[in-house]
């Protein structure tokens, strides 16, 4: 019986993969043919090796150490599809209310592709090559080539590890290119608007972003996924940010998307000697959000902040159901490499999450033989708003060297009632005062933020969002509380 | 009309009954003072009226200023007057102190239809007032109440007290705790707020504070109920002859 049934399910496993990477597989041929024509034989042989890693695994499964907590059923059975470039049109108005105030230069693609009508790059300040990176590998061909592409291109991101990456590899078809030249300092940050627009259709996109930042520079890049629409999407982003020595970088990862939407972003970041990396993930949206972020300190001295809010609430409300009842669903993978002495790395973690949502933390920081007086420190802290949300939290340490310091804690609460009384008891109106305790919490995650219009930027979008949310638990908790009344008037 | 009509009150934490019936009046301009042993429903009387939810009214009324203090929210008996002065002030990290007292100011006067103030309107005042109670402008900063030391954060509920203006002020045993000098900046900081338009009911264990704050009528509270009422007088005869038969009682009422 036990054996029967064991094979059915492997059978069932069997069918749904390959009903799965069908899917994928034309896309990839699609993407490969048109790549024949035009892309460099290196990349042509990325294409085909992230292609032939992602075509043996298939999705993981939560058997899958990595995956433990993040069920990808409802990502595996969606069939999404490429979008054409141009297919569905956006127009600036649609826009308007997802620009960054203050930003050097603004890209847009949508769905995948390049939309220079709708980017801002008047103005570019001096010492920045902004463009597409198709455009830039195109340019490559006719001989105009901004150098440095295929030295770095798709050399950090790991697809052995992560098939997402390996997938990304096999089928992107655009993002941004970003060079910053050596000594030059960025007032402004720069903007790169993923924007998915479907209409009615379930679209995957697979952005890949390349930053170059020389010895000595200094900028911001702010990450920015956004839909148009309520239709679910599938944004599988890597991001390659590779920072020279003595380079001072922020990059700020926002996720805004519907709640119908799976997103899978990975930033990789390879430091240099003395290099200073701040990564800010602010994960307000989505319906599944993976967020894989992957530092190496790879020279002595370099230092990393690795910073992230997540903030999830709800039930699904996806039109056709893929995820089922459950609230969002937020998955942050941390993977801190310290390769070489004398390098510093400090996580922070704040979660908030409400209703039905579900966070994971998973902090792993590996420290290589040679990595001597390395300093690394994780902090996970989480407010569960309901009796129905959820953290996983796992913190996971990896020490080879004998001369190190790590540290790791997680903290699990709600919302202090007696906190909550006194605001009151000052006349500030409940939602308000949930609303500022909820924004006391999530500031310690913007007072780790450099002052810039990044930063502003940022705590313009986790103050709304907040307040969304303290009106939500609010209007939940007055519905209770009718309900609990009726209930005891029953029983009465 | 009183101030404040308290009529047989009886409240309850946890399904025991604490208070047990408690009758008081209390009208604009008066001070009055409530004293009584540990557990004998001080406090839970503080926190009935500053509407905390733990705490069950099971039979009694409250009328504030003619309106039913029962059927407020905090927020809602906090904008028609009523302020407690918070036994334990509570520490909120990541809330700014001089931020947090504007937003309050601001729900208030949002509340009797009154235009917002702003960072310019309020700090002049809000650094005046620190420093009659000889506060220091650091704290203005600070998040509320975080890492003050025990007078620090006595005086910053009168501070808040002083900004807020309210018709009632409760204080609950605003003294414990309080060396001699933060017990006097305090009770200077109380006295500067007396006036014929306010009242304050002042919860103390202590006659000490009493010294300070002369009050108009001082009430004993013994298990739940109030047992005696009289004059200033009244505060000196238990501070020399204790809280006797009260305290007798319970601990004849405790297992041998």
């Amino acid at each position: 019986m036990k054996t029967a049934a064991k094979a059915m399910g492997n059978e069932r496993t069997m069918a749904t993969e390959t009903g799965q990477l069908s899917n994928y597989f034309e896309a990839y041929e699609e993407v490969r043919a048109q790549g024949l024509e035009r892309e460099p034989v290196w990349l042509q042989q990325l294409r085909e090796d992230g292609w032939a890693r992602f075509s043996a695994k298939g999705f993981p499964s939560t058997h899958d150490e990595d995956w433990r907590f993040t069920n990808l059923a409802a990502l595996a059975k969606t069939p999404f599809r490429r979008a054409a470039k141009g297919e569905f049109a956006v127009s600036p108005a649609q826009l308007e209310a997802y620009r960054v105030a203050g930003a050097a230069c603004q890209l847009v693609f949508v769905n995948g592709h390049f939309a220079p009508e709708l980017s801002d790059l008047g103005n570019l300040p001096e010492g920045l090559l902004v463009c597409s990176l198709a455009r830039a590998i195109d340019c490559g061909r006719e001989g105009c080539a901004p150098e440095g592409i295929e030295q770095h291109l798709g050399r950090y991101a790991d697809m052995s590890r992560d098939v997402f990456t390996a997938l990304n590899t096999a089928l992107w078809e655009d993002g941004a290119y970003l060079r910053i030249r050596r000594g030059v300092t960025l007032e402004q940050p720069i903007h790169l608007l993923y924007v998915s627009a479907g209409a009615d259709a379930q679209i995957t996109t697979h952005p890949r972003t390349l930053v170059i930042a020389e010895d000595a520079s200094q900028a911001a890049i702010v990450e920015d996924y956004v839909s148009l629409g309520n239709e679910a999407a599938f944004s599988n982003a890597v991001t390659e940010l590779a920072v020279g020595q003595n380079a001072v970088i922020s990059h700020f990862l926002v996720e805004r998307e519907n709640l119908a939407s799976f997103n899978v972003s990975t930033l990789r970041i390879e430091q240099s000697r003395s290099a200073n990396v701040d990564s800010h993930s602010i994960l307000l949206g989505g319906g599944l959000v993976r967020n894989n972020v992957h530092p190496v300190l790879n020279g002595e001295g370099a230092e990393c902040l690795i910073n992230g809010l997540f903030v999830g609430a709800g039930r699904q409300h996806s039109a056709s159901g893929q995820h089922g009842a459950s609230g969002q669903h937020i998955d942050n993978y941390m993977l801190v490499e310290h390769a070489r002495p004398h390098c510093n790395s400090r996580q922070f973690y704040n979660g908030i999450l409400a209703d039905h949502a579900r966070g994971v933390f998973h902090g792993r920081i590996v420290v290589h033989k040679d990595a001597q007086k390395t300093d690394a420190k994780q902090t996970n802290r989480n407010l569960l708003l309901s009796d129905n949300a959820r953290i996983d939290t796992k913190p996971q340490l990896e020490i080879y060297a004998d001369d190190v310091k790590c540290t790791h804690g997680a903290t699990i609460g709600q919302i202090d009632e007696t906190q909550l009384f006194y605001l009151r008891a000052r006349g500030i109106a409940e939602a308000d005062a949930r609303n500022l305790l909820l924004y006391a919490f999530a500031a310690e995650c913007l007072d780790r933020m450099k002052d810039s219009a990044a930063r502003e930027f940022a705590e313009k979008l986790i103050r709304e969002r907040l307040q969304e949310l303290a009106s939500a638990v609010q209007a939940a908790a007055s519905n209770t509380t009718e309900e609990e009344t009726q209930n005891w008037e029953e029983v009465g | 009309m009183a101030l404040l009509e308290i009529q047989d009150l009886h409240a309850s934490v946890d399904g025991h009954e604490i208070l047990k019936g408690v009758n008081l009046t209390v009208n604009a301009g008066e001070v009055h003072s409530i004293m009584g042993p540990n557990g004998s429903g001080k406090s839970t009387l503080a926190a009935v009226l500053a509407r905390r939810d733990a705490y069950q009214v099971t039979s009694g009324r409250i009328l504030f200023n003619g309106k039913d203090l029962l059927e407020m929210d905090p927020e809602e008996a906090a904008c028609e007057g009523v302020f407690l002065a918070f036994q334990y002030p509570v520490e909120i990290p990541g809330i700014g102190n001089a931020y947090f007292l504007r937003s309050a100011m601001n729900a208030i006067r949002k509340y009797h239809g009154e235009d917002e103030l702003d960072a310019m309107d309020f700090l002049p005042l809000y650094k005046e007032r620190m420093k009659l109670l000889e506060m220091d402008e650091k704290l203005m900063n600070r998040s509320v109440n975080e890492g003050f030391s025990g007078g620090e954060k006595k005086r910053n509920e009168i501070l808040q007290l002083s900004m807020l203006e309210p018709k009632l002020a409760i204080l609950d045993e605003t003294d414990s705790g309080l060396d001699i000098d933060a017990l006097r900046i305090v009770a200077q900081g109380v006295n500067a707020m007396r006036s014929p338009d306010r009242a304050f009911l002042v919860i103390t264990h202590y006659q000490r504070l009493l010294d300070y704050i002369t009050p108009d009528f001082v009430h004993v509270l013994v298990d739940g109920k109030i047992e005696r009422s009289g004059g200033p007088e009244l505060a000196l005869e238990l501070e020399e002859k204790g809280y006797g038969r009260a305290e007798a009682a319970e601990q004849q009422a405790l297992p041998a």
